[in-house]
């Protein structure tokens, strides 16, 4: 069998118009390699045969459609309909969606083939993968190493050749970081440009969907699909997308690249900070004109984000109760205890204590205590305004500049259970990524080098509102001059 | 701020506010581990923001609605598909009070 799993989104395409491959044999490539290397690196939590087949059988209509006969792996925090999606939780256990996200249907519509739910941290709470109800998956450049989080399957499977496409989330980083630390392409789009419809919200106001790819070219194909206005989503913003794969140029003379210079002042790994500087140079030598900047409110971007996100965590997981869906437990009743006087409320206590992980309970509780009368003012509404403070970094950075330049993670992929015990640890590894989250910015993580240990690194690229463009011509420029993408994993 | 950054958070009445039960070894990892977490958060204190306005999400949208005209929605049986348990068209519960 040709080894159609090896190639690009668009390699494929090209061999479907000149008739050299069919979607069939594309999937069957896919599904054989899944086969061989999924029971090591469990980037996947549900692949239904079945549901692929019943795609095969309608596929031959979109013929012509952009993403026709494409795999796509989607993280299960994304709604298909009818197929279980859990955010990998046992809260969620069975559930099964009456209706498909909107970037579900604007997958289906332009012909792409959904091939299964990768596993991620639970609720996307976590940046290494290991929250997930299901286990943790494995980084393919190292099997005793996290692929990252909360995307972890999602871009474990790209870089495994897994799949050709895939679909993450990105509240404080689960796009970007898990894109570095497997060494592919991950975007994280503007607040705004991608429906959440059918997301399953964690912070409502930070998150957004977004491609993971194996180059900067798959990136805008999958990113043309989902972007968009869609009046199902009331913050999703009415400016039409434009055609990314125009941004696709390798071209990047004169345009002025900030450095900032507080993320430099962060204890990093140091083969990091060496491979970053060699990036920059890179871009410097492309043309790029790179000068410090400050975004001085950054130091408080983390302590910002751990009483946002929460917050609005524990304000939507409230819905997750035993009333409507997945999980519900009765043990008190079951067992004639005596309760509090409320069998309804023993119910939302049982079912919530058994259906939660660790790290969903702990940022339930940091968002319930935070909001809380007497601490509101002065945790939340401080909060907002850093945020505002955050923001206008940002705004006057982009006067400035076309663009910021920073790494993508402090360290390469740590070991698994490394930092399992540590809370703030962990949450440490999303310094360099939360920043945009609360400005609302768009960012791609692009591969920029390995480590000694053959570990990937990546360079994050930053712009300003609905400047994807630009993130994608500068990753593409980056790109098309250096190669990194093209070393795989060896499994 | 500083009184607060005295106090230690109270997990047991948060469980309660969150409707989550809490078993003795989960209380005491999360008071210790939520103390760290709120210590690191008050690098906040040093930072006077009292004349900036919060911002609750990036965009300068507010009030998106659409006009008030009935249209096509989930069917009630779709709607109880994934119930524990339902009767009569609606979602089944244990009572409020006892």
């Amino acid at each position: 069998m040709a080894e159609f799993y090896k190639l690009t989104c668009a390699e494929i395409l090209k061999l479907y118009k000149e008739n050299k491959a069919t979607p069939r044999q594309v999937i069957d490539s896919v599904l054989k390699r899944i086969a061989e290397e999924d029971k090591k690196l469990k980037a996947f939590i549900r692949i239904d045969k079945d549901s692929i087949e019943t795609q095969l059988d309608a596929i031959e209509d979109k013929k012509d459609k952009p993403l026709y006969g494409i795999p796509v792996a989607i993280k299960d925090n994304i709604c298909v309909k009818d197929e279980e999606t859990t955010c990998a939780s046992h809260i969620l256990e069975g559930f099964r969606p009456p209706y498909n996200a909107t970037v579900i249907e604007r997958l289906k519509d332009r012909g792409a083939i959904l091939l299964g739910k990768t596993n991620m941290d639970e609720f996307a709470f976590g940046s290494s993968c290991e929250t997930s109800y299901y286990g943790p998956t494995k980084n393919p450049w190292g099997l005793d190493r996290i692929p990252g989080g909360s995307s972890g399957g999602s871009a474990a499977s790209v870089a495994a050749d897994e799949t050709i496409l895939a679909l993450g989330s990105d509240t404080g980083g689960s796009i970007r970081q898990p894109a570095a630390l497997c060494g592919v392409v991950g975007l994280k789009p503007t607040y705004g440009r991608v429906s959440r419809h059918g997301l399953i919200a964690f912070a409502s106001s930070l998150d957004q969907i977004g491609p993971i790819a194996k180059d900067v070219t798959d990136a805008a194909l999958l990113m043309n699909a989902i972007s968009g206005y869609d009046p199902n989503d009331s913050t999703s913003v009415n400016i039409p997308a434009p055609d990314y794969t125009r941004s696709l140029v390798n071209n990047i003379k004169g345009l002025k690249i900030g450095i900032p210079k507080e993320y430099f002042s962060y204890e990093m790994d140091k083969e990091t900070s060496g491979i970053i500087k060699e990036a920059i140079e890179e871009l410097e030598s492309q043309g790029g004109r790179c000068e410090k900047v400050s975004l001085p409110h950054t130091d408080y971007a983390l302590s910002v984000y751990y009483i946002l996100a929460p917050a609005e965590a524990s304000s939507n997981l409230a819905r997750f109760d035993g009333v409507q869906y997945g999980l519900r437990e009765r043990k008190t009743q079951n067992s004639k205890l005596k309760t509090e006087g409320s069998p309804l409320i023993d119910m939302y206590k049982e079912t919530r204590a058994e259906g939660f992980g660790s790290e969903a309970k702990r940022r339930i509780i940091l968002g319930t205590y935070v909001l809380s009368s007497g601490y509101y003012d002065a945790y939340y509404l401080k909060a907002l305004k850093v945020r505002t403070r955050i923001k206008e970094d940002f705004d006057n950075a982009f006067k400035q500049f076309d663009c910021i330049v920073t790494p993508t993670s402090p360290t390469p992929a740590f070991k698994i259970g490394e930092k399992s015990q540590d809370p703030l640890g962990m949450y440490l590894s999303d310094i360099f990524t939360i920043p945009a989250n609360l400005a609302g910015i768009p960012a791609i993580s692009v591969p920029c080098g390995f480590t000694s240990k053959g570990l990937p690194i990546g360079l994050q690229i930053l712009a300003k509102p609905f400047n994807e463009e630009v993130l994608f011509r500068v990753a593409y420029t980056y790109e098309q001059n250096t190669g990194w993408h093209r070393k795989k994993p060896a499994l | 701020m500083s009184s607060q950054r005295d106090k230690k958070i109270d997990v047991e009445y948060v469980a309660k506010l969150a409707r989550l039960a809490l078993t003795k070894d989960e209380l005491k990892r999360l008071e210790e581990q939520l103390n760290d977490i709120l210590e690191y958060i008050g690098k906040l204190n040093s930072l006077d923001v009292r004349e900036v306005g919060p911002t609750s999400h990036p965009l300068p949208l507010s009030n998106v609605q659409r006009d008030d005209v009935v249209r096509p929605s989930l069917p009630v049986d779709e709607a109880l598909k994934n119930a524990p348990q339902k009767e009569a068209g609606s979602f089944k519960v244990p009572k409020v009070i006892e």
